[in-house]
């Protein structure tokens, strides 16, 4: 098992690795900016770093060869949390989700307490894992399918995913149609993520959605109800590929040259609370991969008495700068 | 090695605004303008700038245009075949000259 990284902030972060780019904090300072909580309405939990997939842009590293999963004492506690706060959205995250033992239990337990409960899928999962049953279980309990997608083009999305993984997608996505996820009324919703293949931004969000609805539906008769195109986030297996492959310093430069004041306003991390499978507190899944915890210390959901209120800091490093590219990464 | 082309270079286009930024300014609102969505994507207007940048053999467009493919959606194939319709214009461009050649050379000759 690896060992987790300590707790960081910028300030540890610029020291260790020569920056291209200047702060986050700096940024933020010359547009007159702060980032803060504003009401927390989603629970993110990361159920593990298990995965069947080992995508280059992964910046948690997740993969076959990783144990780390949530305990059954950890999930009793993440369910009590939901029960206690009552979140407008819980999002369920890895790894692959699919491949954590108890996550049957999990959806069955949280989807009573939200009423919308997110299962964020790689799609090979749902059609490898050996519970055939799980789709009819989502079906059953409304929960909302997020699934990757990054390119409509199989070498694209493969030189990101690994081999075999567009055409399994591809069939995935259509027995997800044929239960009812993604049809219009079917109260079934399907939305896809499409990540960069590789280092550059994202293209408009509207754009891509309207392409990949006209093509997928064209090609392969596929629907889905919304398409979100997030920027990869150089940390983990994607900051590795960046490094070796030269990219680094110039993708950090684009991220930084992005950098769009607007965006802060809708930034996911003032709203959620994102807990790891180990049970602790960060601002979002991103910083968990950094290794920046969640406010002054690292602290566990069973010793979590109330939410971060309004106006409290959000930990930041360079990596935000991903979120704010653009459009923003909502 | 000395180049007269530098990839560093390419950011500072804005500054060739610098000794006539009125001419710089309506041109730069009119490329922004030109790549916006319109009746074509602006995934369609990038990959006919990559052809064109082959075709004006341009390492800058090629360099810009490239990044710009990709995050518009399009992938290397489709990059690709831009390119060579680009080629087969270009080259046909020189083919059907030969018919001034044959013009010339039947008008000549016996």
């Amino acid at each position: 098992m690896q060992q987790r990284p300590q707790p960081q902030d910028e300030d540890w972060d610029a020291a260790r690795i020569k920056m291209p780019v200047e702060p986050f904090r700096q940024t933020l300072a010359k547009h007159g900016l702060t980032l803060t909580r504003e009401k927390i309405t989603t629970l993110q939990v990361n159920v593990g770093l298990l995965c069947n997939q080992a995508c280059r842009h992964c910046h948690l590293e997740a993969g076959p060869n990783r144990e780390e999963v949530m305990s059954k004492e950890t999930v009793d506690q993440v369910v009590a949390v939901a029960q206690r706060f009552r979140f407008e959205v819980i999002d369920i995250t890895g790894g692959a989700p699919e491949m954590t033992p108890d996550i049957v239990d999990m959806i069955l337990r949280l989807a009573p307490l939200t009423s919308r409960l997110m299962l964020r899928s790689n799609l090979t999962a749902l059609a490898r894992e050996r519970r055939a049953d799980l789709i009819d279980l989502c079906k059953q309990n409304r929960v909302i399918i997020v699934a990757s997608f990054p390119s409509l083009n199989e070498a694209q999305a493969e030189s990101q995913r690994g081999r075999g993984v567009f055409q399994e997608s591809i069939d995935v996505l259509r027995k997800l149609n044929s239960v009812g996820y993604g049809r219009p009324g079917s109260g079934l919703e399907l939305n896809l993520v499409s990540n960069p293949t590789g280092a550059f931004l994202p293209s408009s969000q509207e754009q891509l959605e309207k392409r990949f609805c006209q093509v997928l539906e064209n090609k392969w008769g596929i629907v889905f109800n919304n398409l979100f195109a997030f920027a990869n986030v150089p940390l983990g297996r994607f900051r590795l590929w960046l490094e070796k492959s030269g990219n680094l310093d110039k993708y950090l430069q684009k991220l930084a040259t992005s950098f769009n004041p607007c965006a802060i306003e809708g930034l996911m991390c003032r709203s959620l609370i994102s807990v790891s499978w180990e049970g602790y507190l960060f601002d979002c899944d991103f910083n968990q991969a950094a290794g920046l915890y969640l406010g002054t210390r690292k602290t566990h959901i069973s010793e979590l008495k109330e939410l971060p209120a309004r106006g409290e800091p959000i930990a930041i490093s360079s990596h935000c700068y991903t979120c704010t590219a653009g459009s923003g990464f909502t | 090695m000395e180049t007269y082309y530098h990839p560093q270079d390419l950011p500072k286009f804005e500054e060739v605004g610098e000794e006539a930024p009125e001419l710089a300014k309506k041109f730069f609102e009119y490329y922004a303008a030109v790549f916006a969505e319109g009746e074509l994507t602006e995934r369609e207007k990038a990959l006919i700038a990559l052809a064109v940048a082959h075709t004006v053999q341009c390492p800058y467009c090629i360099d810009a245009y490239s990044q710009a493919c990709l995050e518009k959606g399009s992938n290397l194939a489709e990059m690709t075949e831009a390119i060579h319709v680009a080629t087969a214009i270009r080259g046909g461009s020189s083919l059907v000259h030969g018919v001034q050649m044959r013009n010339i050379a039947k008008k000549i000759s016996l």
